[in-house]
């Protein structure tokens, strides 16, 4: 597999991901709407979000109870997962290649990725 | 007002954004927020939180269409991630301990660059040469069609590109949007790398740099599902319609009327940001 093959092999999964994740946000969102699109917004000054819309987790544990917040969540958690799963393939495709200087590279982006998710 | 009647006004806001983001290459993220803030009175952390979800779309989404055309260096693109990566993380720790005023303030100042910046024409292709051995051991350089022949390049200025991208990094984690501005500033202007490929990679940095700084803003409860629903969709179905009128459209007018739009937003947010304290 040439370079280009690798990356347009990479920006469909990319755009499959991105796709999957619209999708799962407008469920949640018609779901939620259709629950408590009465209730009045609280936008003007901030709280901080609950816990169990802040961690991986508590998400998964809502979306699968039915929380429909918690699916929004879970769509929102896939779409941030996509360039991180970009970036974990491309280190396969370097490997692929031995140049074994991206690979460490590509990883130390990885694990600064993922520090920053868990 | 209620979530029902709120969220498709959220939706339109944020499309409109995502299409002139699109349009005149600065992206959804920078509009979206002062759009949000200035016209709803949403507060700029909850914006800011929203925002930066709908740039990863952006780019993820678009990603597929820029690397058909075979501009974007991969090899270039990672190395640099790792300035912007910590970049973003040391700005998404900054945003939690700065006051919103503050905040607005800065966010004001960058979408003053940004209304400069899009009124300006691409710059011609640099054609100054220095050897650089930092270059050549990360291998940062490639070739480009143009014309049917390969234009072969090679980056130059490593260590400064390295500390705009850190910079780069740091507004983008701050505020919530993409800095593509600023990380064609360190590739194009800096490194000399050819302008579409600057622009390219910059497009895949985006998504990257933003993935850095959202899992902390969603940690600090920065990102509410409700509002970042309408926010993230919008974004993104403005931006793939913008992208496809894009081809072969007349910008130029549509670019200073973005200026202008831009430019009075951000002396709004910089008032509101001085007026609160």
């Amino acid at each position: 597999m040439t370079d280009q093959q690798v990356e347009v092999w990479i920006a469909r999964l990319l755009r499959s991901g991105v796709l999957l994740a619209a999708l799962i946000v407008l469920g949640g969102g018609i779901c939620f709407l259709a629950q408590h699109g009465e209730m009045a917004v609280h936008y003007h000054s901030f709280r901080s979000e609950p816990p169990q819309y802040t961690t991986a987790p508590a998400i998964v544990a809502g979306a699968m109870g039915g929380d429909c917040l918690a699916v929004i969540q879970l769509g929102l958690l896939v779409l941030i997962a996509t360039p991180v799963a970009r970036v974990a393939f491309s280190i396969a495709a370097f490997a692929l290649e031995r140049d074994w200087m991206y690979v460490l590279i590509t990883a130390i982006v990885l694990a600064i990725l993922l520090y920053s998710l868990i | 007002m209620n979530f029902l009647s709120l969220t498709p006004i959220i939706f339109v806001i944020a499309a409109l954004a995502g299409f002139l983001g699109a349009l005149t290459g600065l992206g959804g993220g920078v509009v979206v927020t002062p759009a949000l803030t200035l016209l709803l009175g949403i507060d700029l952390r909850y914006a800011i939180g929203a925002s930066l979800v709908s740039v990863i779309a952006t780019s993820s989404g678009a990603a597929a269409a820029y690397v058909r055309e075979g501009y974007s260096n991969l090899r270039i693109g990672m190395f640099l991630e790792l300035a912007t990566t910590l970049g973003a993380l040391f700005g998404a720790y900054l945003a939690t301990r700065t006051p919103t005023s503050a905040l607005s303030v800065v966010f004001g100042i960058v979408l003053l660059h940004a209304a400069w910046q899009s009124t300006r024409r691409s710059p011609p292709p640099s054609t100054e040469r220095h050897p650089d051995s930092l270059a050549a051991r990360l291998k940062l350089h490639g070739a480009y069609p143009e014309q049917g022949r390969a234009m072969e390049y090679t980056a130059t200025h490593v260590k400064t590109g390295l500390g705009l991208m850190f910079g780069a990094g740091t507004v983008s984690g701050l505020l919530g949007i993409g800095s593509g501005a600023l990380k064609v500033i360190a590739m194009d202007q800096a490194m000399r790398i050819p302008f579409k490929v600057s622009t390219t990679t910059s497009n895949f940095m985006i998504g990257v740099t933003a993935a850095a700084s959202a899992g902390i803003y969603l940690h600090r409860g920065y990102i509410d599902p409700a509002l970042t629903m309408p926010v993230m969709l919008g974004v993104l179905m403005g931006s793939l319609i913008g992208a496809r009128v894009l081809m072969g459209a007349q910008t130029h007018v549509l670019r200073w009327i973005f200026a202008v739009v831009v430019g009075v937003m951000a002396v709004e947010m910089i008032y509101n940001g001085v007026a609160k304290r």
